[in-house]
């Protein structure tokens, strides 16, 4: 299995679904609908990227066991402010514009067409998190939480692509959070991501 | 024996499950329809990956095709040849009517940023927030007639 594209797939499950926690609690009624329909694309994103790889998304989404999991620490990360979950927005969609621009160029057809959809859609994503970042750049529990999550912000990408990362947030490069470790937080979030399909292996039908 | 045509016009019928006054052919998400020894084979682009609809859409499909007295795949496209540009002048103009403002050609629509109150047809209006009810669908507010309304996304 490619681990490059499962890693993309698996931050966008995952991302998704932390983004989706805002869903009812963010501090406006206009982020509450830009926080779900957000996640609500990533988790297409997710779905697109794991029937790539396989007969059965649903199956690699949700039957594997949290160390079988290749998403990177930023995204698995239970951010309770706001700071913290606009800043990690606004580091995520940088570093993933720049693999995905990569896959564009892909060799194999099916793989650069599908990046290339997703970077339509992820150009709207781009959009709000430069929004408010600009609207946060002023506050300093913003810019302490961009220098929390920077290390973890280059563990999205490898190494090959971290430099771009690095000049695009006008920042140096640390060591970075390394891929596919887990905290407490996943295994918390992985029992409740896998919660409906435990209960209908068969598949839920609504 | 089916035809691709009768295909086609059987198609124009079926609704966008979130925008019906638009049809799936109005909106360019049937790709192609290939009719090969009475056995029909369609290409869905979707508009959005996220989209909650697809797997109605698809349904949807099979059942109209099946309408026909014969069976259809459809496989669901993931590649980016759907765009705005692919909705026709016709659903545009339903799209329109229905206070939902279709956008411009994209590379004129992603340059001007301009976009024109579907009601009073006002140029002053401006973004309310980037999402809305549906993934494909963001929220403006016209200055002029003060009326808001849903903005197709360009993609």
């Amino acid at each position: 299995m490619n681990e490059l594209l499962l890693g993309l797939a698996d931050d966008e499950l995952v991302i998704g679904w932390r983004d989706s926690e805002w869903t009812g609690i963010a501090p406006m009624l206009e982020e509450d609908v830009a926080f779900s329909s957000i996640a609500q694309n990533e988790i297409g994103h997710a779905r697109a990227v794991y029937e790539l790889l396989s007969d059965d998304a649903d199956a690699l989404a949700f039957d594997r066991a949290p160390v079988e999991y290749l998403c990177a620490p930023l995204v698995q990360l239970h951010l309770l402010d706001w700071g913290h979950a606009i800043a990690r927005r606004w580091l995520y969609e940088l570093a993933d514009e720049i693999r995905i621009a990569a896959l564009m160029e892909s060799d194999d057809a099916r793989v650069a067409g599908l990046a290339a959809k997703i970077n339509r859609e992820e150009a709207y994503h781009r959009m709000h998190a430069e929004m408010w970042r600009e609207r946060l750049a002023g506050a300093p529990q913003f810019r302490a939480a961009v220098d929390e999550l920077w290390p973890y912000a280059l563990g999205v990408l490898p190494r090959a692509q971290r430099e771009s990362l690095a000049a695009r947030a006008g920042r140096e490069e640390v060591e970075p959070g390394v891929r596919g470790v887990h905290d407490d937080a996943f295994a918390e979030l992985h029992e409740e991501m896998t919660m409906v399909r435990r209960s209908a292996p068969a598949g839920a039908q609504w | 024996m089916v035809t691709e045509e009768q295909v086609w016009s059987a198609l124009a019928e079926v609704p966008d499950p979130e925008l019906p006054v638009v049809s799936l052919v109005d909106l360019g998400v049937i790709r192609s329809v290939d009719v090969h020894e009475g056995h029909v084979r369609l290409e869905l682009t979707p508009t959005f990956l996220g989209c909650p609809a697809l797997e109605f859409m698809v349904r949807a499909l099979e059942e109209k095709v099946g309408e026909l007295g014969t069976e259809a795949d459809v496989a669901v496209i993931q590649d980016d040849s759907w765009s705005t540009d692919k909705i026709t002048p016709a659903g545009r103009e339903k799209l329109r009517a229905a206070g939902l403002s279709p956008p411009a050609p994209r590379l004129v629509q992603l340059r001007s940023q301009v976009h024109r109150c579907p009601h009073c047809g006002s140029t002053e209006t401006r973004l309310e927030n980037i999402f809305g009810p549906t993934p494909c669908r963001s929220l403006r507010y016209c200055e002029r007639c003060r009326q808001p309304f849903e903005q197709f996304k360009t993609i």
